[in-house]
């Protein structure tokens, strides 16, 4: 049952990815991008893959559809009809299309206990994470603690990347900052099914953000997703209200003290481990109990990630949408 | 080998190279990103078709399975998918800097204004 499921999603993305390539109307091929993205998040929880899942749904079909969207409405809508040397990229494509399905002919067969990947390095993560770190969800547990340096890195590369897109974005191109005229951007407030539906989801968005955020340890979730599904949430709520609204609720400046102030608050705890007498980002003598130690580490540096991670979304989001206002 | 599995690998190496016929053929600016973007989607799902195991569960313990997905590839896709997306907005910001500059996202427009 599992196969045929599997199939039907992947035949279903292939087609997708087809007409995204094929159609002219920008629009609609990043409404398929939306689609194309729920189809893989599907995919990934067919291949145990939960915690992956979920970030993909909330970011790939929710945040990153309203962004493209956002950069549509600054530029335009539709494809001019011409392709560069059309035969000569279908040639290169799939001559390397080619190679890489020759390649896998070589590739361990797919689910085998036995391949490479399953043999070398997890099982030490899979037998030791009970021991070390008492948690239940392996993911968060290498995320968290055993591969912490990592994490902590992706983190800065999430707010580099955010604070590039306000330099680009944010200084106004007439230098002086259009006012936010009142009614302007109402957004979708003239319409009252979305409108409603909107207000009753919002809160409980919001509430299951949360518990993403701090269920994190025993089930999938954690900081990264838990920052996609709040900021969807305000995401929402700007478009229903109009963004002034939003902003009302949470300023610009709150937003890039929460953007860096997670990350300072990831980095932060392993300055703490360090004063402690431990190596950077070594939770265990954060407290008298080393696993108790491990665990107060994760919950901290996930809320860190999930505070930074909110504050960028949000911070590019209100760049584009203000980007839209002054144009 | 089963069918799923060289059926996976193969709809990865198809949609890798939608993703990258969309970034070379393609002249408009947001259309390579978005080709980009199933490029970066199609190497996500192979490292995840890789991470699974037969008959196994996600990797979380306490609900009763034996056997384990492999934590490891998903831990480097989680991370990869939110970096991803901060980078695709880096590009679309500067995508709309260079529509206000040059009036055009499309790359034979763009050219054209650079030679005069």
């Amino acid at each position: 049952m599992t196969v045929i499921f599997g199939i039907f999603l992947l035949t279903l993305l292939l087609i997708t990815a087809v007409a995204i390539v094929r159609t002219r109307n920008l629009f609609v091929a990043v409404m398929l991008m939306g689609i194309a993205s729920l189809i893989i998040a599907a995919n990934f929880f067919l291949l145990d893959a939960a915690d992956v899942a979920l970030t993909e749904a909330a970011v790939g079909a929710g945040v990153s559809t309203v962004l493209f969207l956002s950069a549509l409405a600054l530029t335009s809508e539709r494809e001019r009809a011409r392709t560069s040397r059309k035969f000569l990229s279908f040639a290169v494509v799939t001559a390397a299309a080619l190679v890489v399905i020759y390649a896998t002919f070589d590739k361990p067969q797919f689910g085998s206990p036995d391949a490479p990947t399953q043999t070398y390095v997890s099982p030490w993560y899979l037998e030791k994470t009970p021991e070390f770190i008492g948690i239940p969800n392996v993911v968060t547990a290498v995320l968290g603690s055993f591969r912490g340096y990592d994490t902590l890195g992706e983190v800065f590369v999430v707010f580099t990347a955010g604070i590039g897109v306000l330099f680009l974005l944010a200084g106004a191109p007439g230098s002086k900052k259009a006012p936010l005229r009142p009614g302007s951007s109402v957004g979708l407030s003239q319409h009252l099914i979305p409108r409603v539906v909107g207000r009753l989801l919002i809160p409980f968005i919001l509430l299951f953000g949360l518990y993403v955020q701090f269920h994190g340890e025993y089930g999938p979730g954690g900081g990264f997703q838990a920052g996609a599904i709040v900021a969807a949430a305000v995401i929402l709520y700007a478009l229903l209200e109009g963004e002034e609204k939003a902003l009302k609720v949470i300023p610009r400046r709150v937003l890039l003290g929460l953007s860096a102030g997670g990350a300072i608050l990831y980095g932060g705890v392993g300055v703490v481990c360090m004063l402690l007498g431990g190596n950077f980002l070594d939770y265990s003598v954060l407290a008298d109990d080393p696993v108790k130690g491990q665990q107060l580490g994760i919950i901290l540096i996930e809320a860190g990630v999930g505070i930074t991670v909110t504050g960028v979304l949000l911070s590019i989001f209100h760049a584009f949408a203000a980007r839209g206002r002054q144009a | 080998m089963n069918v799923l599995g060289i059926y996976h690998y193969w709809v990865f190496a198809i949609l890798l190279m939608i993703g990258f016929y969309a970034v070379i053929a393609k002249l408009n600016l947001i259309k390579k990103l978005i080709g980009l973007s199933l490029f970066q989607a199609a190497v996500f799902l192979l490292y995840i078709t890789m991470g699974n195991v037969e008959g196994a569960s996600a990797p979380i313990f306490g609900f009763g399975a034996e056997t384990f997905s492999n934590p490891l590839p998903q831990v480097l896709i989680l991370t990869a998918i939110v970096v991803g997306i901060s980078t695709t907005a880096l590009g679309l910001g500067i995508v709309v800097r260079i529509k206000e500059e040059y009036g055009s996202i499309e790359e034979h427009d763009i050219q054209e204004i650079d030679r005069r």
